[in-house]
């Protein structure tokens, strides 16, 4: 792998940055794989990443029926945090932010994890309750989580309106100070380039359109739109898509696909210093490298494949943001785009062995996928090569849908009495 | 010197009104009808901005929404400050002032422009590749770094005092864009008496024909054409013209959402005056008719101030009376800068020259333009500029038809047209979902199936040229009528060849020669091509890689540049490289409009009950619990939140308190079948429940979980009265309305949501039978015949009342319903009727006090979405003889009866005058160390002023078989030692409430 | 915004309905009955499918009643609306 450095980018302009190499190759599909992951987003490749890096599997494709990286993986706002109320999910996800901390220094690539802090605002006695809930929890589970006065919050992001002038004035905030944003396209090249380098064939443009199985019924080979490829392994992380390639196993799931939309301002110069979010009024915004203030809105009320909203959906968020930030009513919005959200009954993910064998899953991340990217992918490798789930994962099956083990966070931030 | 590159005459200007402006704090005239821009370049200044990465100097480019370089801030006052507006859309007003945006310390001499010098350096994506050592430096150095020299204009500080409205509109046929093509379209379309809306962004309609000066429609002046044409549309009545109204998003079902700027453009709007209107019109067909971007020429250095398009320049002359220079080049590879040539000649612009790089160009515009003695060169391409902050010459090479160069030469010159020819704008269809295909012929991506009501007409579809937009603008808005007509249009005009050329000039540089695609993003043909050597194939791939088409522009000037280059250098076609998604919106939109009116008290809705305003008088504290303010509690002189807490709890243990419950959920079941609908809905058995009675009903979602409770009255032996929490109303009704309508719609039942109806008094303490018993009329309160958990009708101060015996305190206690509209009445006497009690009125805080002291849960505080009844304690209320309710097969899964599931309990800590956090969690053993194991967390913790000592409610792992055992509670100083207890607090036999 | 036909009032913004998931999943006659797999199945198996849907909508802000789609997920364009309990439309186009 050709080494990225301050020196090599100094060196490659005295030639006119004209000698470096595919970031990765664009290799023909093999006949047969140790390995296939369905779904070339930052889990799919992060999972054939770990696979090749410590599991000693080499022979490993990645099948991409668009190109890497074009789903919710560079659709999202990017949001990195780990102060999750239940056990499960706090280990997950803080698994990941520990990845996310070595990550380009991992990758030799700048993924731009920024742990700007995340600050998540409550408008309510209700939300007060709840958050300080989450800070005891986190912080007896090693996630460091505080909890900020409405001044404290105010300090902390200068632009965040406290006033009772607001319908629901801020009460106050947690505080995680190891949250914060990435580079979200740099997290799908920085896992594809490593993964090359250990020898994945990464594919893009290749469709799979039948999974084969054996007599037994484990898996034996995907059929694709390049062909067909013989494997005993498959993991699939295709997201909103992930009802349709396990229905090709005939394996079924409790998974709806909603749309969900974000959008950017126009790029202005350093104005908002962290990641902020508002649950109770909708409200998720953060500003990028580049300048633009990052805007989550919420998912659209009805099942959906075609990556947009209503407009409406955009307006409820920015009447939260402008709100918020009364000074932002003057800003623009410059993009607006959708992405297609897997959600599970009690929106936690799936990351799990199935019914089928040979066959693993990764799914269900609704609206929070790309901050758990490395801890995903490091648990499917895992659970992939060794044919068991690593003890982070273990919580995460299909099952405990049937058995009532629900791991839910939604739930838990609960309802207003 | 003022305005010494205005024309002496022409222009749609108003040259008797004079307008002073300021841009950068420097003093210019303008006149009435100019855009920034043009006033700008009236008065010589071409250099209006800085590029995003190298800061490079740039001149304006366009004269339209594609503007990439000229963007600037505007500011009408401390508040009114709105930065990255482009120069070519702000209409100029009298004392508007101007800023240029990131240049430091000023526009002419930037430091930032040292990234230029660096450029070498710092190519494409280069930021993916450094800045990772030493790893801690990322946070302090290089990304504060990186930010700081990002972001273009600064964001406004103030909170922004204007308002927008929003309007929902419906027509017959939207036409988008009001040039020739739009203008026809709404002519036909109008005709039959159909509601048209004709919009387009421009502060006047027109489109093109506002720079037409030389073509004739039917036997009128272009301008002349245009006046009578709007006379015509507008003297309609089911036509509505908007001007200042960007369609910018194309929604499922024909839903367009278009924004209008209404007093951006005015010197004083009037105070109060809305500054912009957003359209959500649902149109049954539309048309676009949005016209075409003129296509820059890629060549090295074609980024100087005094390079613009040529049209754009046209446009300058033509509509605002403004020459860009006094000698230009032309440089196009397309017949449509001839017209700009031969425009400019006749006003007195020397035409140093006109490169065309195609070998042989004909056409009427061609030999117009030798005809005149222009200097037409073909075979002649543009291959450098010089100049620093304006461009001084032009470097010209013969171009031979294999491609090879000859030696170049230099002409001087002020200004530089140029023209590849014109991309159609399919940004509206392409969002509509329509499928693209490409043309070979016109090099562009047109409109090909529809997914949507619309059709393209004009340029936008590749119909290039005066005759043909008007002809098939008219066909158009004809066929989204059903009417298929056509109509002549008797056109005099000098048409030109529709093909042009795409993609990079050829050209003999060294490696250190830049060609700009992207301009805002200072994108070169040199960063797509280390994008693809770098192995980024797919165009998706090249635009995050490079940022080529993501400024602010969205690339509406470079992204079919980038394409050919891209095909070009990775020897694909352009089909073949694709196109990236055309995304809302078409131009940037304020938030501001998109937010609308939602703003302070009109966020949300907000439900008060009959008694607000009286607990308001008495100072009452609020809390906002879902979209009601509720009293939280009621401070005495200079009393905090507990010291009021304290007194009210004291006041309704020992005496009476009065509480307003109004904003509870209720519900009324009505029907021969109200009961048994309520055993299948409800865990509890109901069928036995005697009219009169009253009984804690807990609801499940089907998963088993607790999903909602309250109190529920059988007024009748078809009727229940339910109550459910003050959130949870609309989700239990929609939850019954589901399970009624879809699974159950045998059942003879009806629901109706009766929350406004009843406002709700909830009388507890042990003198609450007293004060009440000269109010009440036709009810025997004692406690014979009203025991607790029964209810009665009657009449109370002469309304009719349904009184519930209920109890939420542990106290003697009677909720009192009564008519909405008399319950301020009712309350105000009960009121009078407990002033010799010491009657105190509390709030939701009191109430959680006293029934945390009885152990009585608050869904959505002990439950959280993951407790069962059991789970909480209310495995009682189940009725077991049931075959069935919603949740119970769910409460057999397995998880279900883990013994070790969190239960209901008390903790008492051994400090009793600690009070715990609300959330703290519970360990088995002190002294533990993340990650801890984690048993349980406090619900519920308060100062119980009549125990004199703290309590709390918790969920414990197990928590029934640990009582008496000693917990912890993990804090940030130290454990805090908890004994586990029984949920009841307070008298646990419960005497108090039947008395 | 969808623009939605109710089977009672006729055409209308979809701010006025409510969404209500899959439609023809009746809940079993006796779940007590169900093993744990089924049980699952009814509660929380999906198809999700990537073309014609058939789903719940609700008329929340208008007659408040119930009524079944069959829409396009693919383009969001619905292809029929129907009254609870009738029976599934044949719709032209089949799922991808």
């Amino acid at each position: 792998m050709q080494k990225f450095s301050a020196f090599e980018l100094f060196r490659q302009g005295l030639s006119g940055q004209t000698g470096w190499k595919p970031q990765w190759r664009s290799p023909e599909p093999k006949q047969a794989y140790d390995a296939v992951i369905i779904g070339g987003g930052g889990h799919g490749l992060g999972a054939a990443y770990y696979l090749a890096k410590q599991h000693g599997l080499r022979n490993i494709a990645v099948l991409e029926k668009g190109w890497i990286g074009g789903g919710n993986t560079g659709r999202n706002t990017t949001i990195i945090r780990s102060n999750y109320l239940f056990d499960e999910s706090a280990g997950l996800y803080d698994h990941s932010v520990k990845l996310w901390e070595g990550l380009s220094q991992e990758l030799n690539y700048n993924v731009m994890f920024s742990q700007r802090g995340v600050l998540m605002l409550a408008h309510t006695v209700h939300d007060v309750q709840v958050f300080k809930r989450h800070v005891h929890a986190n912080r007896a589970n090693g996630v460091d989580n505080e909890w900020l006065t409405a001044e404290e919050a105010k300090a902390y992001c200068p632009p965040l309106n406290i006033s009772n002038n607001m319908r629901y004035p801020v009460l106050g905030g947690a505080l995680q100070r190891r949250g914060g944003t990435a580079r979200h396209d740099a997290v799908a090249w920085g896992y594809a380039r490593g993964a090359d380098a250990l020898g994945v064939d990464i594919i893009e443009n290749c469709e799979v359109t039948a999974i084969r199985r054996s007599a037994s019924g484990a898996v034996q080979a995907v059929e694709t739109t390049r062909g067909v490829i013989r494997t005993p392994k498959i993991g699939v992380s295709a997201a909103g898509h992930t009802s349709m390639v396990l229905g090709m196993a005939g394996v079924r799931l409790p998974l709806e696909s909603y749309p969900l939309q974000a959008l950017v301002s126009e790029p202005i110069k350093p104005v908002f210093p962290c990641v902020v979010m508002s649950n109770t009024i909708h409200a998720y915004i953060s500003q990028s490298d580049k300048g633009e203030l990052v805007i989550g809105a919420g998912t659209d009320i009805y099942t959906s494949y075609t990556q947009r909203g209503g407009l409406h959906i955009s307006q409820h968020t920015l009447e939260a943001i402008c709100e918020l930030f009364p000074a932002f009513r003057r800003m623009k919005m410059l993009r607006n785009w959708g992405g297609i959200v897997d959600v599970t009954p009690d929106r936690s993910p799936i990351v799990a062995k199935t019914p089928v064998a040979g066959l693993y899953v990764n799914c269900g991340w609704g609206t929070g996928g790309f901050k758990a990217t490395p801890g995903a992918a490091h648990t499917l490798a895992w659970t992939i090569a060794r044919d068991e789930p690593h003890p982070i994962n273990a919580p995460f099956t299909i099952e405990r849908f049937r058995d009532g083990h629900l791991i839910d966070e939604a739930a838990a931030a609960a309802v207003a009495h | 010197m003022s305005q010494t590159f205005r024309a002496p005459r022409g222009g749609r200007i108003d040259r008797d009104a004079k307008l002073r402006f300021t841009f950068d704090g420097r003093s210019y005239e303008g006149q009435a009808g100019d855009t920034l821009a043009s006033a700008l370049l009236a008065n010589g200044v071409h250099l209006m901005g800085r590029s995003f990465k190298y800061h490079r100097p740039r001149g304006v480019l366009s004269s339209g929404s594609d503007e990439p370089n000229a963007l600037v801030s505007i500011q009408r006052d401390a508040a009114r400050f709105v930065p990255n507006l482009r120069a070519t859309q702000v209409e100029l007003y009298d004392g508007l002032v101007a800023q240029s945006q990131n240049r430091f310390p000023n526009l002419r001499l930037d430091l930032g422009a040292v990234n230029n010098l660096l450029a070498p350096f710092i190519p494409a994506g280069f930021y993916y590749k450094t800045f990772m050592w030493p790893r801690k430096a990322w946070d302090r150095l290089y990304e504060p770094l990186i930010r700081a020299a990002a972001g273009l204009g600064r964001a406004p500080t103030e909170p922004d005092p204007d308002t927008y409205l929003n309007q929902y509109a419906h027509c017959d046929v939207l036409v988008v864009g009001a040039g020739p093509a739009g203008l026809a379209a709404a002519l036909a379309a109008s005709q039959n008496g159909g509601r048209v809306m004709l919009v387009d962004e421009q502060s006047e309609l027109g489109g093109s024909l506002l720079s037409s000066v030389s073509a004739r429609i039917d036997g009128k002046t272009a301008p002349d054409w245009l006046a009578a044409t709007l006379r015509t549309l507008a003297a309609n009545p089911a036509v509505t013209l908007l001007p200042r109204a960007t369609a910018f998003g194309y929604f499922a079902h024909n839903m367009i959402a278009i924004t209008e700027r209404l007093s951006d453009h005015l010197a004083n709007p009037r105070p109060g005056a809305p500054r912009e209107r957003l359209w959500q019109v649902r149109a049954k067909q539309v048309v676009i008719a949005t016209g075409a971007i003129e296509r820059p020429l890629v060549f090295p250095d074609n980024d100087r101030p005094g390079i613009m398009l040529a049209d754009a320049a046209r446009s300058y002359l033509n509509r605002y009376g403004v020459k860009p220079g006094k000698r230009v080049v032309i440089a196009t590879g397309h017949d449509g800068a001839y017209r700009a040539a031969l425009e400019l000649a006749a006003a007195g612009v020397e035409i140093a020259a006109i490169a065309d790089m195609r070998q042989a160009p004909t056409g009427p515009l061609v030999e117009a333009a030798r005809a005149a003695g222009l200097t037409v060169r073909t075979g002649c391409a543009i291959t450098g500029t010089h100049g620093s902050l304006r461009v001084t010459a032009a470097r010209l090479s013969p171009l031979s038809s294999d491609g090879k160069l000859g030696a170049p030469r230099m002409v001087s010159c002020d200004a530089v047209l140029m023209s590849g020819g014109f991309t159609p704008s399919v940004h509206l269809f392409s969002q509509s979902r329509g499928k693209l295909k490409w043309d070979d012929q016109l090099d562009a991506y047109l409109p090909d199936l529809s997914a949507e009501q619309e059709r393209s007409a004009g340029a936008c579809r590749g119909r290039f040229g005066l005759t043909q937009a008007l002809s098939d603008g008219y066909a158009a808005g004809a066929s989204a009528t059903g009417a298929e007509e056509q109509r002549h249009f008797d056109v005099e005009a000098l048409e030109a060849d529709p093909r042009g050329v795409v993609g990079a000039v050829p050209h003999d540089r060294g490696p250190g020669a830049r060609a700009f695609v992207d301009w805002q993003n200072d994108v070169t043909t040199k960063d797509l091509k280390l994008a693809l050597s770098e192995g980024f194939q797919s165009i998706e791939h090249i635009k995050r890689y490079t940022t080529t088409g993501m400024a602010t522009d969205q690339g509406k000037t470079s992204n079919i540049n980038a394409l050919a280059v891209v095909a070009d250098q990775s020897g694909r076609t352009i089909p073949q490289v694709g196109l990236t998604t055309f995304r809302m919106p078409y131009t940037p939109v304020t938030f501001g409009v998109l937010a609308g009116h939602a703003r302070g008290d009109l966020f949300d809705p907000i439900r008060r009950t009959p008694i607000h305003d009286w607990a308001v008088a008495q100072g009452a504290v609020f809390e906002d619990v879902s979209l009601w303010k509720r009293a939280r509690y009621f401070p005495q002189g200079a009393e905090d939140m507990d010291a009021a807490v304290a007194r009210e709890c004291v006041a309704v243990r020992n005496s009476c308190g009065v509480f307003d419950a109004s904003t509870l959920g209720k519900i009324e079941v009505v029907g021969a079948d109200a009961a048994e609908f309520m055993n299948r809905m409800y865990i509890n058995a109901w069928t036995k429940l005697g009219v009169g009675r009253c009984r804690y009903g807990v609801l499940c979602r089907e998963d088993g979980f607790v999903m909602d409770d309250g109190v529920v009255g059988r007024i009748a032996d078809d009727r229940f009265h339910v109550t459910t929490t003050t959130g949870g109303a609309p989700r239990v009704l929609a939850m019954m309305e589901d399970y009624l309508q879809t699974e159950w719609p045998d059942l003879k039942v009806w629901l109706t949501s009766t929350t406004e109806q009843w406002a709700v008094i909830a009388l507890q303490g042990p003198r609450a039978r007293d004060i009440l018993s000269g109010l009440v009329q036709g009810v025997d309160l004692s406690p014979e015949a009203l025991p607790h958990m029964a209810l009665a009708q009657g009449r109370i101060c002469g309304v009719p009342t349904r009184l519930f015996r209920v109890s939420f305190s542990g106290e003697l206690g009677f909720e009192i319903n009564v008519p909405a509209d008399h319950g301020r009445a009712v309350w105000e006497a009960i009121w009078a009727a407990g002033q010799p009690y010491g009657l105190t009125p509390y709030g939701t805080e009191t109430m959680h006090v006293l029934r945390a002291e009885k152990g009585f849960i608050i869904v959505g505080q002990e439950t959280d979405g993951t407790a069962t009844p059991d789970d909480v304690g209310l495995g009682w209320a189940i009725g077991k003889a049931k075959p069935d309710f919603v949740g119970k097969r769910s409460l057999a899964r397995p998880a279900m009866s883990d013994p070790n599931r969190k239960q209901l309990v008390g903790l008492y800590t051994a400090d009793p005058h600690l009070v715990l956090e609300e959330g703290a969690q519970i360990v088995a053993s002190a002294g533990q160390t993340p990650p801890m194991k984690l048993i349980g967390h406090v619900t519920s913790s308060y100062h119980s002023a009549v125990l004199g000592r703290s309590i709390a409610l918790a969920m414990v792992q197990g928590g029934r078989a640990r009582m008496g055992q000693t917990l912890y509670s993990p804090q940030a100083g130290g454990d805090i030692s908890v004994t586990v207890t029984s949920p009841v607090f307070f008298d646990a036999e419960g005497t108090r409430v039947n008395v | 915004m969808l623009l939605i036909t109710c089977p009672y009032c006729g055409p209308r913004p979809e701010i006025e309905f409510a969404y209500g998931g899959q439609a023809h999943i009746a809940r079993p006659e006796r779940p007590v009955e169900l093993d744990a797999q089924d049980w699952a199945e009814f509660l929380y198996m999906r198809t999700n499918p990537k073309g014609v849907h058939a789903e719940r909508w609700r008329h929340t802000h208008g007659c408040a009643r119930f009524f079944n789609a069959l829409r396009d997920t693919t383009t969001d364009q619905f292809i029929a609306t129907y009254r609870t309990g009738a029976p599934r439309p044949d719709a032209t186009e089949t799922a991808r």
